[in-house]
């Protein structure tokens, strides 16, 4: 299938996947399934560099949640309208994934993982230490009430993240059928070789980090709106990191379906867990998940269906 | 005298306190067929190293084509025309025997005059590098299904897919058979007859002494021998150096 | 004042040091001597705090004789681990990143645990010793912070002699530089990294018995100490316990520098950004490993 034709595609199933949520009542379903929409996003965004170029992101919530806190300060200031908010928050988090990328790139997977860690916990402290935006109390942001068109807020929040769901699904495949895809994979495959055999590894990881890092902040923009009610341990929970290396692990990390699949799956039963059982028993759910699939099914669940049918994973490769 | 396609001076390398290379020069001209020798830990992988760009040299300059190299980065000295293969094989191995040569050849092509290659390019010249290794009915098998001889010959496909000026082989036919060996050898020289310069740094004296038109002899980081190879391997040097005191 | 205030902190600095060192011996065996990533290796050290304080509130176990008792445990706790992570993924040639997230997967496994078994309120031990505080000069010199310190050059003290005087703690040695000569001296190495990385997590043991002397404790505290312990073990040239130590010290007075100065909040920013800094600029360490 063409590029355009994806795109297409992806478009048709947005509107029409919106078309159908007109049909539901339940406020409840929105909520629910603005989470699993954030979960599509931050998984495809972990997985471009995850899984298309081999490197280990740890940081997750600092981007997720520099895009959030872009929102606060917005929002304090005069109140944007959302796409720009998203814009924004993309922006940034793709300037500080750069950064970051530029900082530690250079060095072995190990150490570019560790310094994700790092960075998110810095970006934490400084804000924890950010009276304009709350600092560790928290800040209110007051949803509106309703939108033009819409009806409940809410509904226009999930539309958002529909569409931003679908953006981060149709960029991870054009990246996959791309040149700077197969060069990620060159890269994740052998480094040395790749770049002995002409492809520029820190120029292409420098792309994937900015990529990945914008799109997380994509995603975190909306959530002030969502939560109502922002403090630094929630933005920077630690569950955003561990879903987002646990759902492209889960789905299968060589192709943009693996994230999507994964984020569904797990989204959808923590979502699940978080009302029948505690929310932190859902946690450890996803821990244990993540765990038994590193060691026991690293191709994730597409790699277990293409193994049972006799055929290799997808690999992203050049349109030839 | 035209200028060298290769010139090295003066080249010095150290890990720390540990000195791997030495006040190395050398010179390579276009068309030649040069031999590199020398005991275990000599160097010689470090100076590949240090001429492919993977890692940076401490002092000394080097020059190819008229240009200078010193600071560019591997993938740029690649598209510049200087490749190498590696001693270990190193496919990518998610990917098909023919997709590994896409890689060089996508990221590569363009940088020697001409825009990217047109598909039908790229699968013609994929075709081409596949029959001189005779790897053809391999094309779409994955490199963990290949044998170690295939493994290497894939590995100088994908070096010669950059379309080099300079081929440097690094241990090419390490652990081969005889027969194997002169795959390897008959494949080297068609290489150069077709225009590329070659540096071969081998152990297998037999294939060493019969492809080069020149040898070169490194000992513990330093050259100890450089000329023709029935003088330098007569070289009393040299001799020490292999046969011990 | 200032001055006064200046030499408590640097004091106090150090004696965090010593403690920060005793909790970075562990992933200097098991990420500097042994490439294993030990994400997961601050929430051993959790483990031990809250079994510690178990043992100290039910049997009133003195904290250091409890770690004591349960380095056993947490002994065989680190071979099963590392059995699991050898198993699946050190043959397979895969360590780097899978066994990252593997790791990653256990410390949060390990958190969630801790406060599903304990929830999320501050544990604290009690012993003799702990509001004791004695004054030489200017200078304060808290118990609960000192004892830990001493504890901690202690422990580093008696792991190197081990190292450089037994056979196992050579063949530990060995194995960090060349697993391939080990083999061929008919040792297997694989052997000789399960021993190394159980004692590795033993050392979480103690760690915890000194963290919880030192503050109380609850479950998610772990995620401060990823950072300082990575950066201790990377600024200290990975597998050498002098670069550590000096490490350890050098990021304790800068915190507590920077604690006393412009506010605890500020803290995890100093270790996590020397961290950065670190990696940006000499990943070799202070020390320098070629």
């Amino acid at each position: 299938m063409r590029n355009r034709t994806f795109w297409l595609v992806t478009a048709l199933v947005v509107i029409a996947v919106f078309a159908a949520s007109r049909l539901v009542t339940n406020d409840y379903f929105f909520f629910a399934a603005y989470v699993v929409l954030q979960y599509v996003v931050l998984a495809t965004a972990w997985n471009i560099l995850g899984g298309y170029t081999g490197y280990i992101n740890f940081g997750t919530a600092g981007f997720f949640a520099i895009g959030a806190y872009a929102t606060v300060v917005l929002h304090q200031l005069w109140g944007p309208p959302i796409p720009l908010l998203i814009l924004v928050g993309g922006i940034l988090s793709g300037l500080v994934g750069l950064g970051m990328g530029v900082l530690t790139l250079r060095l072995k997977g190990v150490f570019f993982a560790i310094g994700t860690l790092a960075l998110a916990i810095v970006v934490q402290t400084f804000v924890t230490n950010w009276d304009y935006v709350g600092g560790s109390r928290g800040v209110y942001v007051i949803r509106p009430a309703a939108a033009p068109f819409f009806g409940a807020y809410i509904h226009y929040l999930f539309f958002v993240m529909l569409v931003l769901a679908g953006l981060s699904v149709a960029i991870a495949r054009s990246i996959e059928h791309s040149t700077l895809g197969f060069g990620l994979a060159a890269v994740r495959d052998d480094e040395q070789a790749a770049e002995a055999a002409g492809v520029p590894t820190l120029k292409l990881k420098l792309v994937a980090t900015t990529l990945s890092g914008a799109l997380m902040g994509m995603a975190g923009a909306p959530l002030p709106y969502y939560v109502t009610y922002l403090d630094p341990s929630s933005g920077f929970n630690l569950a955003y990191a561990v879903n987002a290396i646990a759902m492209p692990l889960v789905g299968g990390m060589t192709s943009w379906i693996g994230p999507l699949i994964g984020a569904i799956f797990l989204g959808v039963i923590q979502q699940a867990a978080t009302v029948t059982i505690s929310s932190s028993l859902n946690l450890l759910l996803v821990g244990a998940v993540l765990v038994f699939f590193v060691v026991a099914a690293p191709n994730g669940l597409i790699g277990l269906t293409f193994r049972r049918r006799g055929k290799a994973p997808a690999t992203p490769g050049a349109a030839t | 005298m035209t200028e060298a396609l290769l010139e090295v001076r003066g080249l010095g390398k150290r890990f720390g306190g540990f000195v791997a290379l030495e006040d190395i020069a050398l010179d390579v001209h276009r068309g030649e067929r040069v031999g590199l020798i020398g005991p275990n830990g000599s160097g010689k992988s470090t100076l590949v190293n240090c001429l492919s760009g993977i890692q940076r040299h401490d002092a000394g300059s080097v020059r190819f084509d008229g240009r200078a190299f010193d600071g560019l980065p591997a993938y740029q000295r690649t598209r510049l025309g200087l490749a190498r293969s590696f001693q270990l094989p190193k496919p990518f191995r998610s990917l098909t025997v023919v997709q590994n040569l896409h890689v060089p050849l996508l990221f590569t092509a363009k940088h020697r005059g001409g825009a990217m290659l047109s598909t039908a390019e790229i699968d013609a010249r994929c075709e081409e590098l596949l029959a001189m290794v005779s790897l053809q009915d391999k094309a779409n098998a994955r490199p963990r299904d290949l044998t170690q001889i295939e493994m290497r010959k894939l590995e100088l496909a994908r070096a010669m897919a950059a379309a080099p000026k300079l081929l440097i082989a690094d241990e090419a036919m390490a652990g081969l058979s005889h027969s194997e060996v002169d795959d390897i050898l008959a494949l080297l020289v068609k290489l150069n007859q077709s225009g590329v310069t070659v540096i071969l740094i081998e152990h297998i004296m037999r294939a060493v002494m019969s492809f080069s038109q020149r040898l070169v002899c490194l000992v513990a980081g330093k050259k100890i021998a450089d000329g023709a190879p029935q003088d330098v391997v007569r070289n009393p040097d040299v001799e020490r150096a292999y046969l011990g005191e | 004042m200032v001055a006064d205030l200046l030499l408590n902190a640097i004091v106090s600095g150090i004696m965090l040091g010593g403690f920060y060192a005793a909790v970075s011996v562990g992933l200097a065996i098991s990420f500097g001597m042994l490439d294993i990533g030990n994400l997961a290796h601050p929430a051993f050290v959790i483990l031990g705090s809250f079994c510690v304080y178990v043992l100290n509130q039910h049997w009133g176990i003195d904290p250091i004789l409890g770690a004591v008792l349960m380095t056993p445990f947490f002994f065989a706790l680190g071979a099963a681990l590392y059995e699991v992570y050898h198993f699946s993924f050190e043959r397979r040639g895969e360590e780097g990143l899978r066994g990252l997230a593997f790791f990653f997967g256990i410390l949060f496994i390990t958190e969630v645990a801790l406060i599903l078994g304990f929830g999320v309120d501050y544990r604290f031990v009690q012993a003799p010793y702990i509001d004791v505080t004695w004054h030489i000069g200017d200078v304060d010199l808290a118990w609960r912070t000192l004892l830990p310190c001493l504890v901690a050059l202690a422990m580093i003290g008696a792991l190197q002699l081990f190292m450089s005087k037994t056979y196992i703690g050579r063949a530990i040695l060995a194995v960090a530089q060349d697993s391939l000569a080990l083999r061929l001296m008919s040792i297997n190495p694989a052997r000789v990294k399960l021993i190394a990385f159980a004692l590795s997590i033993a050392t979480a043991s103690i760690a915890g018995a000194l963290l919880i002397v030192i503050q109380p404790v609850e479950p998610s505290i772990g995620r401060d100490y990823i950072g300082r312990v990575f950066a201790i073990v990377v600024l200290g040239g990975m597998g050498s316990f002098p670069g550590m130590l000096a490490a350890a010290l050098l990021l304790g007075v800068a915190e507590s520098l920077t604690s006393t100065f412009y506010g605890p909040s500020w803290a995890p920013a100093v270790s996590f950004g020397i961290l950065l800094l670190t990696l940006a600029f000499r990943p070799a360490g202070i020390l320098g490993r070629t």
